[in-house]
């Protein structure tokens, strides 16, 4: 990936990014304010968390939703704890 | 397919992307990815998406992605799927490929529209996916033909002399009905699986398809983050976004509210139409009611559905 001081021949032709999908090795989680907790007791699987979110931070491992969230890329939006239908989320203070 | 099934494909897009928190056009656009059985090339047209989810040297598209102007997304997909079709015609590639654009209302419903209009009449083999949140978000709020009417925009700003936008927004998925494409359809994203059965159908139509999805921005929406999903379904509640296909010219509804909800409470949650609730403004209300009941009738109308 081209950092800040490459110079022109470390860049690739065209100013192509050959790297597909590298934008998850920039952190989002710092825009947060309120951090989503995935209770996995109450939890029901039904994957709407997931399908949801908005920065793909529920991840789900073989068909089962997991509590360890993404919080490198949360931005804390809340529309997980929001549309949760057993209220299994609860939206935390950093 | 079951969200549990879903969840089992492979991820398209990616996060750190740097859409605003709460913005439904990460969802809407994941879900349509993890739709797609093929490797894509996608386009986007100048938008949100597209600036937040290519910023150099970052980029969050797990595909082939290219970036566009604002009014040429249909355009530069359609000439990527006539060079594919000669290669795979001289035998020099056999791979299978979906061919995605994606664009948000401005991109698509204004400027885009020529080129999307010039690339579903000439049938190129993709699909074109409107992100519609309603205005010209990326740029600060500016009204677009797909501003629903009475909404306060920068352009169309609500104060002493107009009360907000005073124009209805265009219906453009009849609009691409009427270029009699294989597959259209308007969706919403609070229904994940209809979203990406819609999508699925897309991806295996032969010719071209168009999906408009509603898209909740909370910032241009004045709306709280975390309803953006909720918003969507209220839309859907009181008829303001119907949910429809057209599959080769048959209309089809995809979602009936068990009791139609009265538009203010689709106007009531957005700061955007704050002010309609202010004395004077009543019939302001009135008219879009009665334009909403009209609308979605002519719908249940051509989807063969009782009123």
């Amino acid at each position: 990936m081209v950092k800040p001081g490459d110079g022109y021949k470390d860049i690739p032709i065209g100013g192509l990014i050959l790297d597909a999908g590298n934008a998850k090795e920039y952190k989002t989680g710092g825009w947060r304010t309120k951090k989503p907790i995935l209770d996995k007791e109450k939890c029901i699987n039904c994957h709407l968390c997931w399908a949801f979110c908005p920065d793909i931070s529920i991840l789900s491992e073989d068909g089962v939703v997991s509590d360890q969230i993404d919080y490198d890329h949360c931005k804390g939006c809340g529309i997980c704890a929001n549309e949760c239908p057993v209220n299994a989320i609860e939206m935390v203070k950093e | 397919m079951k969200l549990k099934e879903a969840a089992k494909t492979s991820e398209r897009f990616t996060g750190g992307h740097r859409l605003c928190s709460g913005c439904v056009a990460g969802p809407v656009t994941n879900l349509i990815m993890r739709a797609s059985k093929n490797p894509a090339v996608v386009g986007a047209a100048t938008g949100c998406l597209e600036v937040s989810s290519s910023i150099y040297p970052y980029t969050a598209w797990k595909d082939s992605f290219i970036h566009n102007a604002f009014e040429n997304s249909a355009a530069t997909v359609s000439g990527v799927e006539a060079a594919y079709r000669s290669l795979k015609k001289q035998g020099k590639m056999e791979e299978d490929f979906d061919f995605i654009a994606f664009g948000g209302d401005g991109g698509t419903y204004d400027i885009g529209f020529q080129s999307l209009s010039g690339a579903m009449e000439r049938g190129h083999d993709m699909v074109y996916v409107c992100y519609d949140n309603g205005a010209y978000m990326n740029t600060g709020i500016q009204r677009s033909s797909a501003t629903p009417k009475g909404a306060n925009t920068t352009t169309s700003p609500a104060g002493k002399v107009i009360a907000g936008k005073q124009q209805y927004r265009k219906e453009l998925t009849d609009i691409m009905a009427a270029h009699n494409i294989p597959y259209v359809a308007q969706i919403s994203p609070f229904k994940p699986q209809e979203l990406m059965k819609a999508a699925q159908k897309a991806f295996e139509t032969k010719g071209p398809a168009f999906l408009n999805v509603l898209a909740t921005c909370p910032r241009g929406w004045r709306s709280r983050a975390e309803k953006g999903i909720e918003l969507t379904k209220v839309a859907a509640d009181t008829c303001v976004w119907p949910m429809f296909e057209i599959e080769n010219g048959e209309w089809k509804l995809l979602y009936k509210p068990r009791k139609k909800k009265p538009v203010e409470e689709w106007l009531r949650q957005q700061g955007r139409f704050k002010h309609l609730f202010k004395r004077g403004n009543e019939h302001i209300i009135e008219d879009i009611q009665e334009h909403t009941d009209k609308r979605w009738n002519y719908i249940l109308e051509r989807c063969g559905e009782r009123q």
